[in-house]
């Protein structure tokens, strides 16, 4: 330093002051969030192996593992960057690790569960679990084909009877419904999408029961109390897609002299199908694991039934269901095994259903850019 | 094929709200009619009444006359769809459809009505509308793109080539350059240059250099101010509304006193 470069400093007053605030700080090394989570996760580990080790608890606990490992790596990397990165660095770090740790907690019983589901449905998953009912199999083997076919039919007629009526509902609501009525209605949704469903399954079994006599058990009984627990999960999330359609789409449609209908159909529907399409496969995975409402008016078989009109149909949760509950005697672990095989059966139909809907969304979504 | 237009007292409610108040003009045909005034003083929503378009929102009514050649628009047993394909509309925003390629774009106006085409007139429609919409060069390779892949002026000339595909006999342009850049707003306005032979074009634009460069005849709407009617305040040539302006307020308005 110089007598001269010190004389330039001194013009600027302030300059004393704020000539040694640092614009750097002191960081932790890149991935040491990682690290820390790694070490809290193999610590709990140690933790949770000991206590099996001592015989505390049966077995090495995942769960347990994952969780407190997880709060560990929070408190520790709060503190570590406290002290190295100072206050504000910590506090974002805090946020930003319990944030992860709410996503950890949310994954944890998912993916405890289809674990769950997997090992306990690996047992009867062959083919004939595919091809054959349970028709005359007392003991080992039979299947749940008819319980896969009925869930199926069941499922499939539930949509036909509640997509329209859904849908038709929504656009009046969106395009046509003004005042009271429409409020009307949509309160009425709102009201259904809350009716538990065995007063479905109850509303159903009185309906036909006028009509038929109180033995009367069909699939198609079936999806009519699926229908009421499906519509107003159509309606609503089909009337949030709709509404997002901008008005400028329908007011260019009708300023080329296209009518009303048309441009709903050949404009507002095709913008909004992916939403819609979506929209079902959430209402299909709202009913397809009904169990309650289905073993009031369904019933269930061991043998299968394609007709929906005619006679009691077997469809995978009522199967599982039963399978529960007569698992007894010597071959109690077979009847336990089709459950859990059922159980697993239906998430795989759930989720193939799903990602068709997602291939049916993307092909059909508004193409942007070249 | 351009008819003209008389409007006669005309008021325009929103429920029980008065926004457009007594006005009366004439349109010829085969000319470029432009609409100037600040925000919200109806000029749009006057607009609007001229192909029935505001019907679309919840509660708007008209009262008076608007006349399309003698024929009232509002007269007993009109059809508004029927209105609406004699007199087309290009928006503010550029609003392709998304669904749609650039040809199914064009062709939407046919398509959309159900009506048949063969493919080669299909094809030849394409290409005039298109053409006439200064586009067919840009996009005449891509045709089968999505309409939403372009620029928002091409897009804006899109939505143009929508509208003249159908054969209207009036074109109602609601600031249709307010979202463009001055190149695209510069094609535009030569696009209307050469429409207007063919057309009768309304245009509401918030640029008064672009008035005065489109049009022949210029109409200034004022707001007395917030919940008064908007109002037809002057109609004039262009060239006398720009430079010696009967009213006060219009020399304001014109002369950048205010607005």
């Amino acid at each position: 330093m110089t007598t001269t470069s010190d004389a330039t400093v001194a013009v600027r007053p302030a300059d004393g002051i704020h000539s040694h605030v640092p614009l750097t700080g002191g960081r932790l090394p890149r991935g040491s969030a990682w690290l820390v989570l790694a070490g809290g996760w193999a610590f709990a580990g140690v933790f949770f192996a000991l206590l099996w080790a001592g015989g505390v608890t049966t077995t090495f606990s995942i769960v347990g593992t994952v969780f407190f490992g997880t709060v560990l790596f929070d408190i520790v990397l709060y503190v570590i960057s406290r002290i190295v990165e100072g206050p504000r660095r910590a506090l974002d770090r805090l946020v930003t690790s319990l944030v992860s740790t709410a996503f950890i907690i949310a994954l944890l019983p998912l993916i405890s569960l289809i674990w769950t589901v997997v090992v306990g449905g690996m047992a009867r998953l062959d083919a004939s679990f595919f091809t054959q009912s349970m028709r005359n199999v007392i003991g080992d083997g039979g299947g749940a084909l008819h319980a896969i076919m009925g869930t199926l039919l069941i499922t499939l007629a539930a949509t036909i009877i509640s997509v329209p009526i859904g849908l038709l509902t929504s656009i009046y609501l969106v395009e046509y419904g003004r005042g009271s009525l429409a409020k009307a209605i949509t309160f009425l949704v709102d009201v259904m999408t809350g009716i538990p469903s065995i007063v479905a399954g109850l509303f159903t079994f009185a309906l036909f029961a006028l009509v038929l006599g109180p033995a009367a058990r069909s699939g198609f009984m079936g999806a009519i109390a699926l229908s009421v627990l499906m519509i107003p999960v159509v309606v609503r999330s089909s009337e949030e897609i709709l509404r997002l359609v901008p008005a400028e789409l329908r007011e260019a449609s009708y300023a080329l002299g296209v009518p009303k209908w048309l441009t709903i159909l050949r404009i507002v529907l095709p913008t909004s199908l992916a939403g819609i399409v979506t929209g079902v496969m959430l209402a299909i995975a709202r009913v397809i694991g009904e169990t309650a409402p289905l073993l009031l008016v369904t019933g269930f078989t061991f043998s299968m039934n394609y007709n929906l009109f005619n006679d009691r149909m077997m469809t995978l949760p009522v199967f599982v269901y039963t399978q529960y509950v007569q698992a007894a005697g010597v071959s109690a672990q077979a009847s336990v095994d089709r459950a859990w095989t059922a159980a697993l059966t239906l998430i795989v139909i759930m989720l193939v259903l799903n990602l068709a809907g997602r291939l049916i969304a993307k092909f059909f979504a508004p193409k942007r850019g070249l | 094929m351009s008819k003209s237009i008389d409007v006669t007292d005309l008021n325009v409610w929103y429920g029980d709200f008065l926004a457009v108040e007594g006005v009366s003009m004439h349109i010829e045909p085969r000319s470029v009619t432009a609409f100037i005034g600040p925000s919200g003083c109806g000029k749009s929503t006057f607009l609007r009444t001229l192909n029935r378009m505001h019907e679309v929102i919840p509660g708007a009514r008209v009262g008076g006359q608007v006349l399309l050649d003698g024929d009232d628009l509002y007269g007993a047993g009109i059809d508004p769809v029927a209105v609406r394909r004699q007199v087309g509309m290009v928006f503010q925003r550029p609003n392709p459809f998304p669904t749609m390629s650039i040809r199914e774009n064009v062709l939407a106006g046919v398509r959309l009505n159900n009506k048949r085409i063969s493919k080669s007139d299909a094809e030849d429609l394409v290409e005039r509308s298109l053409r006439g919409a200064n586009l067919w060069n840009e996009v005449k390779d891509r045709l089968s793109k999505p309409g939403s892949g372009l620029s928002g002026g091409q897009q804006q000339r899109l939505c143009i080539a929508r509208a003249i595909a159908v054969s209207p006999q009036v074109l109602l342009m609601d600031e249709p350059c307010s979202a463009l850049d001055p190149i695209s707003t510069y094609a535009i306005e030569e696009l209307i240059a050469q429409l207007k032979t063919e057309y009768t074009i309304v245009i509401v634009t918030h640029n008064m250099q672009q008035a005065s460069r489109v049009s022949e005849k210029t109409a200034f709407f004022n707001i007395a101010g917030t919940g008064k009617p908007g109002k037809l305040i002057e109609y004039g040539d262009t060239a006398t509304l720009f430079t010696t302006p009967q009213e006060q307020a219009t020399e304001d308005y014109v002369s950048g006193r205010f607005g």
